[in-house]
């Protein structure tokens, strides 16, 4: 089944064409890989998929449902969450609170009730902080719960960010490089919480640039070069794939 | 971890309950009395500035024109109009949230320097307007307020408005420190932290950017009629620019994303020009070098930067 089916969707920035006419299926409960060298249109396809961008044409159907740009918190209230590639972390909080702004849609918060802090408000904040503390935990980062995001290293805050995009309890989990700038532990690492995550049931989508990473943890990968998709299909099809071989994967041999 | 919270949240409201339940009898007279209501008028200003500015990110130089406008409300519904003085107050929050909903749309959508000249714009035509409209203001010359009364009971004395300012700064401050610490503050913190990624955890940013502007100039009302009602006579300078700037330094000075620090940030700079003659000539150049040397020496405002120095020193 079809969780996420793009058409024709395209996207130009003035006279630049970032993205052209894509077509591209991602399988509900797979881990879906989007290579391709930089300037490809991968971060442009993931951001008009969360909304962030509106494309300029073409349609983005979302568990059967048309969701071609919709405001962003919309998408994220169906099912679809993200990390990012620049971190996008709450510096002005605590690891713990960065996650619990994850739970927002989970959470009460009406106004008035809020203002008085009601048993139920204080109720569901517990739950909340509760299920944080829990991912924290789940993604390796419950010695930092409490610490200020800004005191994390990289590595973990790049984690944090896959905590707070879980604690959304998305459908769709898009990861915007989640190795860059890691080691190879720490890499590996990060492959066996993207085979954890896809064993909860939730679908992964994957644009990265460690080949090692995707080759490895991907059922699909779709390859980009100039806007368009190059080629797509498993792992070994797309590596014996000629124009990939020519266009991307050939280059370090 | 839920009982530091709690604790921290309440913890200070009481201290706060302590110290305004005592102070009466440390007040040597009147000109003391006044500076402290002054005091306690500024911080709701300011507790509900913070919210915006410290909490969710977003500046505003012109909270001063809700001020003057709550002020004004008040003033011209109980004198001109007639209405009892508590039915003026919520015409008059009510008129400002609706005003302040209105302008919150386009103005929101702007950032950084964009945002503040437009609420310095925002400021600056309801100052022009209280000094224009002299039929209902007394323009320049100001207007007299009659006085506060509740429930059939005139509030005459200083003690009377010590506890009426003193309690509303209580409440204010506890309702503040409960919004903070719920879904909703953590959103409002997550809008300043980073908008994009607030939208992604499902955060309507445009809609709680426009709920704490509310908020704030809903409090900045609340504060500008009970002013009204106390000094009983009213000038536009208090929507001027340069009240706007002093709440702005307050906020500042005490600490972004501090409601104690607000609270502290209004008292110091309430007091300071009562008490120093050479504060009070050069008000507006004091003001500017105190921002300045915050800026420089304290970035984080007062009250964070004495919690980081005692972490410091205790661990």
């Amino acid at each position: 089944m079809s969780l996420l089916e793009i058409t024709g969707l395209s996207k130009s920035f003035g006279g630049v064409q970032a993205v052209q006419e894509l077509e591209y299926t991602v399988e509900s409960g797979k881990i879906h890989s989007i290579i391709g060298p930089n300037g490809a249109g991968k971060t442009t396809l993931f951001n008009m998929v969360t909304g962030i961008f509106k494309p300029s044409s073409g349609e983005v159907h979302f568990n059967g449902q048309d969701v071609t740009g919709l405001p962003v918190h919309e998408l994220a209230a169906l099912g679809i969450s993200r990390s990012f590639q620049n971190l996008q972390v709450f510096f002005n909080m605590t690891v713990l609170e960065n996650v619990m702004v994850g739970r927002h849609l989970h959470c009460r918060r009406e106004f008035l009730q809020s203002l008085l802090h009601t048993p139920a408000i204080t109720r569901s904040d517990e739950g909340a902080r509760h299920r944080a503390a829990e991912l924290l935990e789940w993604v390796g980062l419950k010695a930092y719960v409490g610490d200020h995001a800004d005191s994390l290293p990289y590595g973990a805050l790049k984690r944090m960010e896959i905590a707070r995009a879980l604690a959304c309890e998305p459908k769709l989990l898009l990861l915007d490089e989640p190795a860059a700038g890691l080691n190879n532990k720490e890499t590996q690492e990060i492959n066996e919480l993207i085979q954890q995550i896809s064993e909860r049931g939730i679908t992964v989508v994957l644009v990265e640039h460690d080949m090692r990473l995707v080759m490895g943890v991907s059922d699909h990968i779709l390859v980009m070069d100039h806007g368009k998709k190059l080629a797509e299909g498993t792992a070994a099809e797309v590596r014996e794939n000629p124009d990939v071989v020519a266009a991307y994967l050939g280059r370090g041999d | 971890m839920k009982g530091a919270t709690v604790a921290s949240r309440y913890g200070g409201v009481f201290v706060l309950a302590v110290i305004v339940a005592v102070l009466p009898w440390f007040l040597p007279n009147s000109f003391y009395f006044d500076v402290v209501i002054n005091s306690g008028i500024a911080a709701i200003v300011c507790v509900g500035l913070n919210l915006l500015i410290g909490y969710a990110g977003q500046i505003s130089l012109g909270h001063a024109g809700f001020f003057a406008l709550g002020a004004y409300s008040s003033a011209i519904l109980t004198d001109n109009l007639g209405w009892p003085p508590i039915v003026s107050l919520g015409s008059g929050l009510l008129v400002v949230a609706l005003l302040a909903f209105a302008i919150a749309r386009p103005i929101l959508r702007l950032k950084g320097h964009y945002l503040a000249m437009a609420t310095l714009g925002m400021g600056i035509i309801i100052s022009i307007v209280l000094n224009q409209e002299v039929d209902l203001t007394g323009g320049p010359d100001g207007m007299p307020v009659s006085s506060f009364s509740l429930l059939g009971q005139e509030v005459d004395s200083e003690l009377g408005w010590y506890w009426i300012v003193g309690g509303s700064l209580i409440i204010t401050v506890w309702l503040a420190l409960n919004l903070i610490d719920s879904a909703v503050g953590r959103a409002l913190r997550a809008v300043h932290g980073s908008e994009v990624a607030a939208q992604v955890a499902g955060v309507d940013t445009t809609r709680y950017k426009i709920l704490i502007f509310v908020v704030s100039a809903v409090l900045a009302a609340y504060a500008g009629s009970l002013f009204a009602h106390y000094t009983g006579f009213l000038t536009p300078s208090e929507g001027s620019f340069f009240r706007s700037i002093e709440f702005v330094t307050m906020v500042v000075l005490g600490g972004m994303a501090s409601v104690f620090g607000s609270v502290i940030g209004a008292a110091i700079l309430t007091a300071l020009p009562q008490f120093l003659t050479v504060f009070h000539d050069y008000e507006h150049v004091m003001f500017g070098l105190v921002m300045m040397l915050t800026m420089i020496f304290m970035p984080k405002g007062l009250l964070p930067s004495l919690r980081n120095w005692i972490n410091k020193r205790t661990s």
